[in-house]
């Protein structure tokens, strides 16, 4: 919902320069953006790639993003950085679940955005969107560390847009977006696709 | 340009085998090379070979399927074994096993080195190595259906059996893979398995070794053992590694490497690939130095091509070869301070030497960490004046400096001294036993190097020293890593000094090419160690069979030797001793 214009009251004159008012969306976006904590989480390639986006030459810092967690509950951005291979799969979906609202995903690179180079490999997961909802994609194979920042300031320019009013993790019964964790099995085993396996083995049994 | 000369095992050593093991040992057919074991007597002639006459590395165990008969050979698995002497080789042996039921002794007992090669074998190619101490899979999970790499098992998204796949080229109307598969996933499950009603077991078959230890007590000091998780998920792991230690107390009775969270099936996509397009597959093994990757990979097609590289090219490659272990070791030194603690700071002088060798890379090759620069017989552009100038000025000026500031920091630090000194000894003996190469082999005071043992390129016209360790342990790997890296700036001053002109490759490279038929296995001196590129030509534009002997796999098996006995703090700072990255260790 865009946010309405509405006309600010007036501040006195003694106090210009010391009171500032402005809408409560601006002020909590502008707080939420600027202490963005990525979770400290490498998966393949990407990851080399994100450590040098963080070191001096690029320094994130500046947009209050220097901070890395290694617990996903200090953490409010899980960055893709690489393969996601089906035996990594669970352990991924297990850290998205632990992280609080709100949360956001970036897929870094094209292994994360569509398994990539790897696709048809057996045991790549071809692209972390069949699982997890992802904000932002950074293409590249690796992406530069300035098209990650790109990426970085996608995300700020997307939670700018957020009310605080229709937010889902304010709402009862909304908040919980877990993910069923995938199991391995003879493959990887969906959950949420067990009808579908099921109706797939149905002529394969009839024929036998 | 002096052509590399393979040494190949003389008809002496052959008649000296078969006399000495008779009808047990025949000379392999053409265009195979080495010897063919008989499965009887393979144990028997490996302990000859390594007692004897002392083939004492075990470089390289991998498998290939033949499911038809090639060179009048009946359809089988063969076993391919790699061993060197401390200078020559390879002897390459052979072992073929039934297709039906591949079974083949163990050399696990001869060569420990062979510890993690054969069950990667087994869990890849589904062949049983008899009298293995633990044969499980190792890459992909206990329970999963099939052997990937036999070349009758296909992938849910499996297209075509050779790029370029007739939906690209020439035509070019693909259709997503997703929309060929009944679930739209990589997904296939055997018939008439069902979800229902299934547990999940893979994670249960883990943990079986580790209970057992688990269950006994010392009788000194009887408390509880505990197993514990490190990882795939874990700051310090260096990536997607786990690990599964038991302990008592805070010391550590077992560690098990749990390795394959990055198996991005890097051999059979490989063995897909046109021989050129698996070039830039190569840069995302190791990807902290994916120059490396690429010239092992070309010197080894360039075994069976038998083209000439002109002189610029090697020079270049040198040039980028040193570069690159350099930045290896400069990371690999900054992250050793990030796993004691120093947490980043050690590790941001190392990335701002890394960026400026990135940029080297960028100009010359036009990518920062990818570059695909290599071709077979050269390189892919030529350095311009602006990028020697930007060499000249690292190698010369900027990079020594930088040495000696790391070892003001480390060297005399009495703290890094603390942490580091008499922890995670590596024995010599132990060391060759396993098979570890690179400044994990070199820190334990045996001077192996791949660039003095078998020179490729042309590392035997520059001076420089090989560095080695006295007593082998975390201490010392990082002097020789710092040894190496000044050893890397003599190579590079020499290489940029005397960079002669001319052509960067010998021919345009074409797209499609073929390569006659063959073996090769090219090795090379990575940062890391011993990287081995072994291929199987039919013949054809793809590799028939391609496996790559990556060092930090290898490397890691001796985990369990170097943390035994140590506490659990120690564990993050002997891994990032030993060096490893996971694109290389799972591949």
């Amino acid at each position: 919902m865009p946010p309405r214009k509405r006309q600010l009251p007036e501040i006195p004159p003694e106090l210009v320069g010391t009171v500032h008012i402005t809408p409560i969306d601006a002020i909590y976006n502008w707080a939420r953006k600027r202490s963005l904590w990525p979770i400290f989480f490498g998966l393949a390639c990407c990851a080399f790639e994100m450590i040098g986006t963080f070191a001096s030459r690029f320094d994130p810092s500046r947009f209050g993003m220097e901070i890395m967690r290694a617990s996903p509950r200090q953490a409010d951005l899980m960055i893709i950085n690489g393969t996601v291979t089906k035996k990594m799969l669970p352990q991924v979906i297990r850290l998205y679940n632990q992280m609080p609202e709100p949360k956001y995903v970036l897929a870094m690179g094209a292994c994360a955005i569509s398994g990539g180079p790897f696709k048809e490999g057996y045991n790549v997961v071809s692209g972390i969107d069949k699982f997890l909802p992802v904000d932002v994609y950074v293409p590249g194979c690796p992406p530069r560390p300035e098209a990650l920042l790109h990426g970085f300031l996608t995300i700020h320019a997307k939670m700018e847009r957020e009310s605080i009013r229709d937010l889902r993790w304010y709402r009862k019964g909304e908040a919980d977006r877990s993910i069923p964790v995938p199991e391995l099995g003879p493959d990887l085993v969906d959950w949420r696709l067990t009808e579908q396996i099921e109706a797939l083995q149905q002529p394969a049994a009839s024929n036998q | 340009m002096a052509k590399e000369v393979t040494p190949e095992p003389t008809n002496g050593l052959t008649a000296h085998l078969q006399e000495r093991f008779p009808g047990a040992v025949e000379p392999a057919p053409e265009p195979y090379q080495g010897l063919i074991v008989s499965r009887d007597r393979l144990v028997e002639v490996a302990t000859y070979l390594r007692d004897e006459l002392g083939y004492s590395y075990l470089s390289s165990v991998t498998g290939v399927d033949y499911p038809e008969g090639t060179n009048g050979l009946p359809p089988r698995f063969e076993t391919v074994y790699h061993l060197f002497q401390p200078t020559g080789g390879p002897l390459v042996l052979h072992v073929h096993a039934d297709r039906e039921d591949p079974t083949v002794p163990s050399l696990v007992p001869v060569f420990p080195s062979a510890l993690f090669q054969e069950r990667e074998a087994w869990d890849l190619m589904g062949i049983r190595f008899e009298g293995h101490p633990d044969l499980r899979r190792i890459l992909l999970w206990e329970g999963f259906d099939g052997h990937p790499l036999r070349k009758d098992w296909h992938e849910p998204y499996y297209e075509q059996e050779h790029k370029p796949f007739d939906s690209r080229f020439p035509e070019g109307h693909p259709v997503p893979a997703e929309e060929r598969t009944p679930l739209k996933q990589n997904l296939r499950y055997p018939p008439g398995w069902s979800p229902r009603g299934w547990r999940p077991m893979a994670d249960v078959w883990g943990y079986g070794p580790h209970d057992e230890v688990a269950q006994q007590k010392n009788p000194a000091h009887p408390v509880d053992r505990v197993v514990l998780n490190m990882g795939p998920h874990h700051p310090s792991t260096h990536g997607v590694l786990r690990l599964l230690v038991t302990l008592e107390g805070e010391t550590i009775q077992k560690i098990e490497p749990i390795v394959g969270f990055l198996h991005r099936c890097h051999e059979k996509i490989g063995e897909r690939n046109t021989w050129l397009g698996n070039m830039p597959y190569t840069d995302r093994l190791d990807y902290v130095c994916s120059m490396s990757n690429n010239l092992g990979y070309a010197i080894a097609v360039e075994k069976l091509l038998d083209v000439e590289v002109p002189e610029r090219a090697e020079y270049i490659r040198v040039i980028m070869a040193e570069f690159t272990r350099f930045l290896n070791h400069a990371v690999s030194i900054g992250f050793t301070g990030n796993d004691l603690g120093i947490y980043f700071t050690a590790m941001l002088y190392a990335l701002e030497e890394r960026e400026l060798i990135l940029d080297l890379f960028e100009m010359t090759a036009g990518s920062r960490m990818m570059c695909n620069y290599m071709r077979f017989g050269g390189v892919a552009h030529d350095m311009s004046e602006e990028a020697v100038a930007l060499a000249r000025e690292l190698a010369f000026e900027r990079l020594p400096r930088f040495v000696d500031k790391l070892e003001a920091f480390f060297t005399d630090n009495e703290l890094f001294r603390a942490r580091t000194i008499g922890v995670g000894v590596l024995p010599p003996d132990v060391a060759v036993a396993y098979g570890c190469t690179g400044p994990l082999l070199r820190g334990s005071g045996v001077p192996y190097d791949v660039r003095r043992a078998e020179p490729y390129s042309i590392y035997s016209e520059f001076d420089f020293d090989i560095v080695t360790g006295t007593n082998g342990d975390v201490y010392d790997r990082y002097l020789v890593r710092v040894g190496e890296m000044r050893q890397s700036l003599r190579i590079l001053q020499q290489a940029l000094n005397r960079l002669p002109g001319g052509p960067v490759i010998a021919s345009k490279p074409k797209a499609t090419l073929k390569v006659p038929p063959g073996e090769a296995y090219g090795r090379i001196e990575a940062p890391k160690g011993e990287l081995g590129y072994y291929i199987v030509s039919d013949g054809g534009t793809n590799p028939y069979r391609y496996h790559v002997r990556a060092p930090s796999f290898i490397n890691l098996a001796v985990m369990n030797e170097l943390c035994r006995g140590h506490l659990i703090a120690d564990v993050v700072i002997i891994l990032a001793s030993i060096d490893i990255t996971m694109g290389e260790v799972d591949r």
